[in-house]
């Protein structure tokens, strides 16, 4: 009987722990994970933040789902991996022995380094926990300061504005986003920021946290002003959970390197979702995400070929939809190069092939907050922003993932103040209707 | 009393229009199972497991009210029409 232990709680170990039973149902089935609070959304906190969901809700699993998959979870730590002994060593000192071991041990939030990162009142969000006490200490009519980039630092200033608390947000940057926005789609995001009552410090950067009796009360800008400050929350990016993988002798760069099996350097042993740093067939690199749908995926071919049935991961090109201060966004493929300088590396919710941006010319079109960003390659649109209304999405997603050929159409799209909009959608109406 | 019996009646008849004519159905590549959809279905169908398996919420509680189409922060659910035959689904 083939002994499979999955280290790691999140989407993607649950995937694969799915795809396993549904390919053999005899095998030994382990799960090691040291998260507290097992498998739930982390996308999810967002919601919980703004209080538009409970904690309850945040598990998608219940009892019966787990008995389904007739496994062991043992709730430890996995302190080592021993490829010559195929076994994982857990802090309890027992050691699990293996014949297939996948790591889907995700990322970490990476920390402040300021002096007064210490002090009480200061935040990350990377579990549950720490949304848990970002609640506890989010007063109405206090001031929160918000630092940081991408998704996760918006959803901290959203949530934040949502439970009363009289927000800033310090950028770095002259915009929100740049790496993977335009300077129009930052304007947006900015102005509905502005109109939630959010106040936005571009090109801030935060020196020094200072605290009364081990708590917070104000932060130093590097400018020298001070903003008063009850609470701080940052997001300034991720990294790869690696420390097992590194220390066990597996090739290792920001990720563990995975091939299109998601095998590591030992062939016994995969890894999936945020930990895996997966060869992307369009840039010819190995990249990081941090989305959800792309971990579950990675989960699944990786059990698929640990049970023994090849199945060869090609990453598509990756997309995510998000809400964004009540703004849904779709982001499909390469739609970026700048750097970003309030994140250090890829963020939650982030591509590092978004930014892979390709010899393209953008066509743009729409108005104030349903907007279509479109790159347009020579014979491909290769990724895609969709802001506001967002039915083309799930056809542009199909556009972009099959590189459909869009030749009939390019010189249409790249007119000036051309309907992009309608453009495609008649085009994609043919092309489907033909099919 | 005659006008209560006919104006529950017109009810149960919009309700299972409505249940012949469309469905909740979810692109579960977009879900991340925050589980919003299923927090204000007012039957507590468990939407996000639909969305989970890719599947359409076909359950005989679901009155298609739209609500956790509504409530979805990313798209993932929409209304997709079932009913092929009559002359509304053409």
């Amino acid at each position: 009987m083939t002994r499979y232990v999955i280290i790691g709680t999140g989407v993607a170990a649950i995937a694969a722990a799915e795809a396993i039973r549904a390919y053999e149902q005899s095998g030994d089935l382990t799960l090691v994970g040291d998260d507290p609070f097992g498998y739930y959304s982390r996308p999810g906190l967002a919601y919980y933040l703004t209080g538009e969901l409970n904690e309850e809700m945040l598990y998608p699993y219940r009892k019966a789902d787990y008995q389904k998959l007739n496994l062991r979870y043992h709730h430890v730590h996995a302190t080592r991996i021993l490829p010559a002994e195929k076994q994982v060593e857990l802090d309890s000192g027992m050691r699990l022995p293996y014949d297939k071991l996948l790591i889907a041990t995700g990322a970490q939030a990476l920390p402040l380094n300021i002096p007064g990162v210490d002090l009480k009142g200061v935040h990350k969000l990377d579990h549950l926990a720490d949304a848990r006490t970002l609640l506890a200490n989010a007063k109405r009519g206090r001031a929160a300061i918000v630092t940081g980039g991408g998704i996760t630092a918006l959803e901290l200033a959203e949530g934040l504005a949502a439970r009363g608390m009289r927000v800033h947000y310090v950028l770095r940057s002259a915009r929100y986003w740049p790496g993977v926005l335009d300077e129009l789609e930052s304007g947006v995001i900015e102005s509905l920021l502005a109109q939630e009552g959010i106040t936005l410090h571009h090109k801030s950067e935060i020196s020094e946290i200072l605290g009364r009796n081990g708590k917070i009360n104000a932060v130093r800008l590097a400018d020298g002003r001070s903003l008063k400050a009850d609470l701080l929350a940052y997001a300034i990016g991720i990294a790869p959970r690696v420390g097992l993988a590194r220390e066990s002798g597996l090739d290792c760069e920001r990720g563990i390197l995975v091939n299109e099996l998601m095998q590591t350097s030992q062939p016994d042993i995969y890894a999936a979702g945020d930990v895996a740093q997966v060869f992307d067939p369009a840039s010819g690199k190995h990249l990081l995400d941090s989305l959800w749908n792309p971990a579950r995926e990675q989960g699944h071919a990786a059990a698929i070929n640990m049970t023994g049935h090849a199945k060869a991961y090609h990453k598509p090109p990756v997309f995510n939809v998000t809400r964004l201060v009540g703004l849904t966004i779709t982001i499909i493929g390469a739609v970026g190069n700048q750097n970003d300088p309030d994140l250090l590396g890829v963020a939650r919710g982030d591509s590092e092939t978004w930014r892979q941006m390709p010899n393209v010319i953008v066509a743009q079109g729409g108005f104030e907050v349903n907007r279509l960003r479109l790159m347009v390659g020579k014979k491909h649109i290769l990724g895609a922003v969709v802001m506001g209304d967002q039915k083309l999405s799930g056809m542009l997603q199909s556009i972009v993932r099959q590189k459909t050929d869009i030749s009939p159409i390019r010189a249409q799209l790249l007119a000036s103040n051309a309907p992009i909009a309608d453009i495609l959608a008649e085009f994609w109406t043919r092309e489907t209707t033909i099919l | 009393m005659a006008s209560l019996l006919n104006h529950l009646f017109q009810k149960e008849r919009t309700h299972r229009t409505s249940l012949v004519q469309g469905q909740v159905t979810p692109d579960p590549t977009r879900c991340v199972q925050c589980g919003i959809c299923s927090f204000n279905c007012p039957v507590e169908i468990d939407v996000r497991h639909h969305a989970w398996q890719g599947q359409p919420v076909v359950h005989s509680h679901c009155l298609t009210c739209g609500e956790c189409v509504a409530r979805c922060p990313r798209g993932v659910l929409r209304f997709e029409r079932t009913n092929l035959f009559s002359e509304a689904g053409k």
